[in-house]
């Protein structure tokens, strides 16, 4: 090289590749207010729709009168079931292969169901209409308990089901059953129980919650009637799906639908299904022939959008006298609601739950789940997960807690000496999957001496002895959790959603002055793709990532991909992007190699270019390669520059960390206060540190939200008791802890670039961390399981049932 | 959430403001910050014709301490906060003001709307009890005025009439030493509970107390027994017990997400206990 070149290390600082703490591009729009959300769309001649909703959780329908609603001056139509029957639209496919009412046919079966979808040519008069439709309805017995749906006498839920009892996941054995999903060996793990040293049972319950995004689901529908094209905007987690989706529902050709999702303001798993309100959407604008909107107000959302978790696990597990894990049995209750609508590939119903021996070597495993409908609504979905592994981990880093109690010891020397060895990876575990890589000794001792646990422990031996001598009415917690997780769906041999394989894909041109325009299969609802994705190509090219355009969303320009969720992105799209700019690279370097007049293989890669192997000074920069792929003709070359890559991964990806809270509870008022957060993550390569921060602490406070207050209850009635932001708990900036961030880092060895995805970790294993903190607390006075959320008073009752007040 | 559609006023005196009121009757509603209304309004469960907004009522505003303190209905939380003065003569003000919501519904919310609304969640109406203050309410047939502790019926039943505008507040400027208390779920949550407390003292023991709770039943609830009981003591462990145990007597809560009863009540008596002391330690 010459003089003036820059070195090596220059160059690729330059670039803003992997490892650079690059700033979000996205920013400078969205922290000033200039993002593009679904609501921001305006259109001429747009009109607009919304539902009237069912106040019961369980009745039927007599009638509904809609004449006062039509006479709202600006109503154009109101639209019922019967309206949408003749084209078929008046039920849907679900995405775990049952089916759900777009509205109401016939009867109801949950508070907030859609009954009519109301058009009319404002916003305003639509919500007056709404109002106005007067619905007849009969009550009908609600169950909201599922243990009580698969009682004898139940009420019958969904009658469309009558006499059928076989379903899409195998037999249904009741009338309000759903499926039952059996992985592992239940006789050999039964018989492990039998003759173990000892066994801790308990039920574990992680309760219903909601992904609650910022931005509620919506769509602008617009069909055309000139050319036939429809066209719809939408808040849409995986807008190929949507667009296959659309077409099989309505017989229009993929060719003529184009799906978009604009910004998307957060989606955690609620903008994966497709709801009512997008069907009719769409329907209303091929009537009308008029664009038309739909967005959810709050209440909506949390009432009938997909709601998450609502597993009862009853867990037992088996080790031997000095702690060694022989087995473990989960037996799992699966509230789905009225419908089962959850988003999980085809033939996983309980999705990916069967992780749930977590970071631990247990020979042997058995895990039964049943879904069960009741009066609630359907959903499901994988909030800020890979498919029901916040389950999964908060049961195996409950059981571990109530082992030690039992065993009386120390709980993280307990995980220490079960811990997968790093020598056993890869590593095949008892409900049959294959974790890739990891070291969960370093990640676990790492985490203790930060947070000084010896330390730790010696405190709150004294505040103990302080308490019970009447010094103080604050009792200490220590949450420890170590997590293992399974995302990146997934092998297109046994993943998929509604028959997609979940492979995903990057297309990448190279303009002719060297910059680049990226398309990917995935859409970013706020983690920053365009961010992260233009820094591994940067790596992979040597472009800038500057330069390098990341564009999503729109199924008319992005290649077929299965979208965003379960923490896939960087597995699949990411490892997809990095073999795209391989191909893209392998053709620089002819090119490189026709310039500088040298065989292919006499060039080496350097950062930015290509250089002569042992000629330094000769060289041809990615630009000059650019350039020269479109203004010479080189021979035995097509022109041009581009390369499209769809990826199928050969395994999941298994990032881990290791989690440690401190709280402080005062024992009158239920009030917990976190002292601090301590998050170690291993998410193998990091493409860009402050995003993986940035994940964790977003992470970490919708685990907070979730372990501390965060639910959605229902009354008897089948009344939603939180359907409001007043009652449902997003903590504010006051109440979020602070997080002490650190990462060990073992890449993924089937991942091009080891990227193993990290936007779930912080979810999955922070749940556990907070509230295993506040079983902790009270761990000497003899508390096994109390469930979530930790909210004050169910902590205050905890201290009450263990006769800590006088 | 869309409300239903209503006629928009905006009065400059007050005399229009009720002429409006007595025109359209109960289909009229008098508007402050609107961040009770409003959000009620949203929710369709308050359909208002005709929306009278005080905002350009410069009669409604302004604060003025002498002997005893004046504070305007249209003055916002957020002008309670920061006007120096009326932290000094009323420490307690600030202290519950700083409680209530968060910053941007403080620079809108007032202080008039909070107690006239009736809401027993409202954190102002049990202050303005322990202060003992008045309401001075004018309505066609003149102005008249009502003590904060007889003011509220049941949640959302006050004995102002639909007719009259509460102009503004008056009350003793307090003596010795304040506490407000308050319990919430989070930032914006209204009280699980909340204690308001006065406590004067000389020589090391208490002459006078006042305590109001809020949230705790349908109306907030002056608690004379639960202040005549600290009286001539020395504000110990004992006094503050059967506080407690008479404040219990008068509260009534009921249970929702926030917890049970058992919960709020044992909650209702640290809080209460927790200002008691923290009051006693500034008298
Ligand atoms: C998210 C949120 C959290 C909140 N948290 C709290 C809290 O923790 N504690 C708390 O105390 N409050 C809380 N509030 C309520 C807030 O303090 C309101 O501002 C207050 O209750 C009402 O004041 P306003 O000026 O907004 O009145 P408005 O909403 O305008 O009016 C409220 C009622 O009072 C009537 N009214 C108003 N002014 C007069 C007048 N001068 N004469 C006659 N009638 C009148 C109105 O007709 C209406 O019925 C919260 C509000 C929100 C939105």
């Amino acid at each position: 090289m010459n003089d003036l070149t820059p070195d090596q290390t220059a160059r690729a600082t330059a670039l803003k590749g992997m490892g650079s703490s690059r700033k979000r591009v996205e920013d400078a729009r969205f922290t000033q207010g200039k993002g593009n959300y679904v609501d921001d769309i305006k259109m001429t001649g747009m009109i607009y729709g919304d539902f009237v909703r069912s106040q019961y959780a369980h009745a039927r329908i007599k009638g509904v009168d809609t004449a006062a609603a039509l006479a709202v001056p600006g109503i154009i139509a109101v639209l019922q079931a019967a309206d949408l029957a003749p084209l078929g639209l008046h039920w849907m496919p679900t995405l775990a292969g049952d089916k759900q009412m777009v509205l109401a046919d016939g009867k109801v079966l949950f508070q907030g169901q859609e009954i009519a979808f109301v058009v009319g040519e404002t916003r305003a008069a639509v919500a007056d209409a709404c109002e106005l439709v007067v619905v007849d309805y009969e009550e009908l017995p609600v169950v909201v308990d599922p243990f009580k749906a698969m009682a004898a006498g139940a009420p019958v839920l969904r009658e469309d089901l009558a006499g059928q009892t076989k379903g899409p996941h195998g037999d249904r054995i009741h009338h309000n059953h759903i499926f039952r999903w059996e992985v592992g060996d239940k006789p050999a793990t039964e018989a492990v129980l039998a003759g173990a040293d000892v066994v801790a049972e308990e039920m574990v319950y992680y309760h219903r919650t909601h992904p609650c995004p910022l931005e509620t689901c919506g769509c602008v529908a617009s069909m055309d009637k000139i050319n036939g094209k429809l066209t719809m905007w939408g808040t849409f987690q995986a807008p190929h799906v949507v667009r296959t989706v659309a077409s099989l529902l309505s017989g229009i050709p993929e060719s003529s639908i184009r799906i978009v999702s604009p910004d998307i303001g957060g989606g955690f798993g609620n903008k994966v299904g497709v709801y009512p309100g997008y069907v009719c959407a769409i329907v209303a604008s091929i009537v009308t022939g008029r664009p038309v909107k739909w967005i959810e107000d709050r209440m909506d959302n949390l009432m009938a959008t997909a709601f998450a978790r609502d597993y009862w696990m009853h867990g037992k597990i088996a080790a031997t006298a000095e702690g060694k894990i022989t087995g473990l049995w989960c037996h799992t209750t699966a509230d789905h609601g009225a419908f089962d609508a959850c988003a999980d590939p085809t033939k996983f119903p309980a999705g990916f739950m069967s992780i749930c021996t977590g970071s631990y070597d247990i020979p042997v495993a058995y895990l039964g789940v049943d879904g069960v409908y009741t009066n609630k609504a359907p959903g499901g979905v994988a909030y800020r997960c890979s498919f029901r592994v916040t389950e999964a981990a908060y049961f195996i880093e409950r059981m571990i807690e109530i082992l030690a109690i039992k065993l009386n010891m120390d709980a993280a020397e307990l995980r220490r000496i079960n811990f997968i060895r790093k020598d056993q990876f890869p590593y095949q575990s008892a409900l049959g999957w294959e974790y890739d890589s990891g070291d969960y000794h370093t990640a676990w001792d790492k985490a203790l001496k930060a947070v000084n646990y010896t330390g730790l422990r010696a405190e709150q031996a004294t505040r103990l002895a302080d308490f019970k001598a009447g010094k103080t009415r604050s009792l200490m917690g220590i949450g420890l959790c170590h997590f293992t997780e399974i995302v990146g769906a997934g092998p297109v041999k046994n993943c998929d959603i509604l028959g997609m394989g979940m492979f995903d894909s990057c297309e990448i041109r190279i303009h002719p002055t060297g910059s680049a325009l990226a398309r990917l299969g995935t859409i970013s609802q706020g983690q920053g793709h365009a961010t992260t994705f233009a820094q591994i190509l940067a790596t992979e090219t040597g472009i800038p990532a500057d330069q390098i355009t990341i564009e999503e969303g729109d199924t008319d320009t992005a290649p077929y991909g299965l979208g965003t969720y379960g923490s896939r992105s960087t597995p699949v799209a990411g490892a997809a992007t990095a073999l795209a700019g391989r191909k893209i690279r392998a053709k620089a370097q002819m090119i490189a190699a026709y310039l500088l007049e040298v065989h292919d293989n006499d060039l080496e890669w350097d950062v930015d270019r290509f250089v002569v192997k042992g000629v330094p000074e000769r060289f041809k920069t990615m630009k000059e390669c650019a350039y020269a792929a479109y203004n010479q003709a080189i021979p035995g070359l097509e022109p041009g520059l581009e390369a499209v890559s769809y990826y199928d991964p050969p395994n999941m990806t298994y990032p881990f960390g290791a989690y440690i809270c401190v709280m402080d509870i005062d024992v009158d008022t239920g009030v917990a206060d976190i002292r601090s957060f301590y998050a170690l993550d291993d998410c193998g390569t990091r493409i860009n540190p402050m995003i993986i921060e940035g994940q964790v602490h977003g992470g970490a406070t919708e685990a907070y939200a979730i372990a501390m207050g965060q639910e959605v209850a229902y009354d008897e009635m089948g009344n939603c008791m939180n359907s409001t932001l007043m009652d449902f708990f997003l903590p504010t900036a006051w109440e979020t802890p602070h997080y002490t961030t650190d990462h060990t880092e073992t890449p993924s060895p089937h991942h091009p670039i080891g990227a193993k995805g990290v936007g779930e970790s912080p979810n999955v294993g922070g749940v556990p961390a907070f509230s295993n903190a506040v079983h902790d607390a009270f761990r000497s006075f003899g508390l096994t399981q109390s469930h979530m959320p930790h909210d004050h008073w169910r902590i205050w009752r905890i201290a009450n049932q263990l006769g800590l007040h006088e | 959430m869309i409300p239903a559609a209503f006629e928009y006023h905006r009065p400059k005196a007050v005399a229009d403001a009720i002429s409006l009121l007595t025109q359209h009757g109960d289909d009229a509603r008098a508007m402050a910050g609107g961040h009770s209304l409003i959000p009620m309004m949203k929710l369709r469960m308050a359909h208002i014709g005709h929306l009278v907004d005080l905002q350009d009522i410069a009669d409604l505003k302004g604060v003025t301490i002498g002997a005893s303190i004046r504070i305007g209905a249209l003055t916002t939380q957020a002008e309670l906060i920061n006007n120096t003065a009326l932290t000094t003569a009323a420490p307690i003000l600030k202290e519950a003001a700083l409680q209530i919501a968060d910053p941007q519904i403080r620079n809108v919310g007032t202080v008039g709307g909070n107690v006239a609304n009736g809401d027993p969640g409202n954190d102002m109406p049990g202050l303005m009890q322990c202060l003992d203050a008045t309401y001075t309410l004018t309505g066609p047939r003149g102005s008249r005025d009502v003590r904060a502790r007889d003011f509220y019926q049941s949640a959302y039943f006050t004995s102002r009439k639909d007719d009259e505008l509460l102009v503004a507040i008056t009350f003793a400027k307090p003596v010795g030493g304040y506490a407000y208390e308050k319990q919430k779920r989070k930032i914006g949550d209204y009280a699980t509970a909340a204690a308001a407390v006065q406590i004067a003292a000389s020589g090391g023991r208490v002459t006078a107390a006042s305590i109001a709770m809020t949230n705790l039943s349908d109306t907030p609830v002056y608690s004379a027994a639960a202040g005549a009981a600290l009286v001539g003591t020395a504000c110990d462990a004992a006094a503050i017990k059967s506080a407690v145990t008479a404040m219990l007597l008068d509260i009534n809560p009921a249970s929702d997400n926030r917890g049970p009863v058992e919960f709020k009540r044992h909650l209702a008596g640290v809080i209460l206990g927790r200002a008691i002391a923290r009051a006693f330690s500034r008298a």
